[in-house]
């Protein structure tokens, strides 16, 4: 419907209050954006917290009363699991976007790449050499996940040094992170029994299990690697538009790119410590904030795939907990909603590369 | 040599990977002047801009910018001054023009990059001063290529720099754009003062607007001067290894090696009106006789380059009798005539001759109607 036409009968009234409202959306696109995250946020938060088997009843009293036999359930379960996936989901699709920006490619991801692949098999060696014998703890995980995504981001790296082609290094990341997973699945053979079933939890992949300490250990690294990654939204600004531009916008090159490696390194590898390597989150939540707000500006993208992967992984972690009688690995449901949107963004691009 | 330099190359060694690739170049620009490179295709102008712009490290020597040694200055305060235009293209990403010409306010903008009233003026003067604000809120992508470098250049404007280094600006340009930008950096130059370093692959354009030029060739600076001085027909021959063809300086035109061969046709020309008919003959691979000109005559240029036999005179000369009488006598001889001038007058009343006796021996045809007879 044009603007000047004139609105008659019926259909064009709500045409024209349709139209009147999409002006009206798009004029405030960032806050109401943020405001549906947010809302989204909490209504799958709550969601969480009281779909499962215990009636309602007996959520609201093991929430509100300190000496409810349900306690237990809602705090330490159910409560912990909620801020586990809303922080390490952040973290995952945040990953996403700085690697994205580093390759200046939409389909790059922690997944993709093979980087969580690589942290969970540094995780599991670091396993087999210390749990077994009792040790193990928060931060000896994180500093093994790690070093394991920056040695997968050292391989893809050196690929994509020598291949420019966008396509061959995804292919590349994605045989990294097979041959990572094998090694893995080949050491776990080497692991005790006990702990293999302690192993198999986060293998899988997902948010349960983790404990109210580590969530503490979480935030303390997942918090201010956002807020530093908050704070270099310029120099990224600037990067999106070439080397070239960037440096002669006054931006240290070299400096920067350290800097965004390191923090997506650490921000996947927090994820991948705790929840195992999660599938599609980092490429398609990233996308999926740039169509919502139209915009890839990181000073709005930062923030948005924050919140937006705190969205998309509590959803799909409530989808895995409550979809069928047994729990579903968080990775099966996360690729189901992200492998779609991965090929659309594949297609498109293919089609503006053609233009 | 800095001296008065406003940003020089001193000693300067280029190339890539360490190997060098021309060496102990020394060039400088003032500010209000432009300097222009040019040479052929992989002579190494690019490779000297992005060496100049800190994009290729150096191999050996300095750039010295506002007297001091650019290596030594913070990327910040050398982007307060210097801006560029690269050939880099750049996917600006659901961006609009306007964003991306925002981007040039980067040093200036604080911690977060936010822009503050008076950056937001400066966006919107540099897109009117490169005549884009009808586009200037349209996607980067959806533009055109002739926009797009309006819109770099709108970018390098809004850096509010004291010089811009610009790579083939003009490449994608049709000729009106090409003009348009050429009279914005002109006057940019003229009115704050700004230096400009250029590469082009225009010689005419290159002539017009360059205060000095260098030229590049086979690993080094082949010569460096003001345009009068670079721009003479046997030097740009040189310089660009012409073979076919040749170049006019003065008019900065290329053109092609003429049709060798017994003329087919004699063209009586002069004051311009002769060169539309050489060029016709040209295409259609018809070998000419020309006259008679005075090699100060409009014609000259174009008739010594593409005829195969020419009749001309020195400059602001007329013919003697005996000089029409050779070229009379040639026109008989070759039995077909064409007359591209309209008005005769004192100085070329021996033109009227031929056109009289060529008249009257009925060997006088027209333009269109010999290249019909004589195309298969």
């Amino acid at each position: 419907m044009k603007g000047g036409e004139r609105k008659t009968g019926f259909f064009g009234r709500i045409g024209a209050v349709l139209s009147a409202l999409r002006r009206f959306l798009d004029r405030r696109r960032l806050p109401i954006g943020f405001a549906a995250l947010g809302i989204l946020l909490i209504a799958f938060a709550i969601l969480s917290l009281a779909v499962g088997k215990l009636p309602m009843h007996r959520v609201l009293d093991g929430l509100f009363n300190v000496n409810s036999p349900d306690r237990d359930i809602m705090i330490n379960v159910r409560l912990v699991r909620i801020v586990s996936a809303i922080l390490l989901g952040g973290a995952l699709a945040l990953s996403g976007f700085l690697l994205q920006t580093f390759f200046a490619n939409p389909i790059a991801g922690p997944f993709i790449l093979g980087i969580s692949s690589g942290a969970k098999l540094m995780i599991t060696i670091t396993a087999a050499l210390f749990f077994s014998r009792g040790g193990g703890n928060s931060i000896v995980q994180i500093v093994a996940s790690f070093l394991g995504a920056m040695l997968s981001i050292g391989f893809v790296l050196a690929i994509s040094n020598k291949v420019k082609r966008v396509s061959m290094l995804v292919i590349c990341g994605v045989m990294i992170g097979y041959i990572c997973s094998a090694v893995t699945e080949f050491l776990l053979q080497f692991i005790d029994e006990s702990n293999i079933i302690k192993q198999h939890h986060w293998t899988q992949g997902g948010f349960g299990g983790i404990w109210w300490n580590q969530v503490i250990v979480i935030a303390a690294v997942v918090i201010p690697a956002l807020v530093l990654t908050f704070l270099l939204s310029k120099p990224m600004g600037a990067y999106q538009l070439g080397e070239t531009y960037a440096q002669n916008m006054g931006v240290n090159i070299r400096l920067f790119r350290i800097a965004l490696i390191l923090l997506s390194g650490i921000l996947s590898a927090c994820v991948t410590a705790f929840a195992g390597p999660i599938s599609f989150v980092g490429v398609a939540v990233p996308h999926l904030m740039r169509r919502l707000f139209r915009t890839a500006k990181p000073i709005v993208m930062i923030p948005a795939c924050a919140l937006g992967g705190a969205v998309f992984c509590l959803a799909c972690d409530l989808i895995a907990r409550t979809a069928l009688t047994t729990e579903l690995s968080i990775s099966s449901v996360t690729a189901i909603f992200g492998a779609p949107i991965v090929i659309l963004v594949m297609i498109r691009r293919k089609k503006e590369d053609e233009r | 040599m800095s001296g008065t330099y406003y940003i020089s190359a001193e000693k300067m060694t280029v190339g890539y990977d360490g190997r060098p690739l021309i060496e102990n170049i020394n060039i400088g620009v003032r500010r209000g002047e432009i300097l222009t490179l040019i040479g052929p295709n992989g002579s190494g102008k690019s490779t000297i801009l992005k060496s100049i712009i800190r994009q290729l490290r150096l191999i050996a020597g300095t750039v010295v910018l506002d007297g001091r040694d650019m290596a030594k200055l913070k990327e910040r305060d050398i982007a307060k001054k210097l801006a560029i235009v690269m050939t880099e293209r750049i996917k600006g990403e659901l961006m609009t023009c306007r964003d991306i010409v925002a981007t040039g306010r980067y040093p200036y903008t604080g911690r977060l990059g936010l822009l503050a009233r008076e950056d937001r003026r400066i966006v919107d003067a540099a897109l009117e001063t490169v005549h884009a604000k009808d586009f200037a809120d349209r996607p980067f992508s959806a533009i055109s290529d002739g926009q797009r470098q309006r819109i770099l250049l709108a970018r390098a404007i809004a850096q509010q720099p004291e010089i811009i280094v610009l790579d083939e600006p003009t490449s994608f340009l049709d000729v009106r754009h090409k003009l348009e930008l050429l009279d914005i950096l002109k006057s940019m130059v003229r009115e704050k003062q700004v230096a400009i370093i250029v590469s082009l692959h225009e010689l005419d354009l290159a002539e017009k607007i360059s205060d000095r030029v260098v030229c590049v060739a086979e690993g080094r600076i082949d010569r460096c001067g003001t345009p009068e001085h670079i721009f003479t027909d046997e030097y740009i021959r040189t310089l660009y290894g012409i073979e076919t063809g040749s170049f006019n300086a003065l008019f900065g035109s290329a053109e092609l090696p003429k049709t060798e061969g017994d003329p087919q046709v004699f063209v009586i020309g002069g004051g311009g009106s002769g060169i539309p008919a050489y060029r016709a003959l040209q295409r259609a691979d018809v070998p000419f006789a020309a006259g008679i000109l005075p090699e100060s005559d409009l014609d000259y240029p174009v008739a010594n380059a593409l005829a195969a036999e020419l009749f001309s005179v020195p400059a602001f000369g007329l013919p003697t009798a005996a000089q029409t009488e050779a070229a009379a006598k040639r026109m008989m001889a070759i039995g077909r005539a064409v007359c591209t001038v309209s008005a005769f007058g004192e100085t070329n009343a021996a033109n009227r001759q031929l056109y009289d006796a060529a008249q009257a021996a009925g060997i006088l045809v027209g333009i269109d109607a010999l290249l019909k007879g004589v195309e298969p």
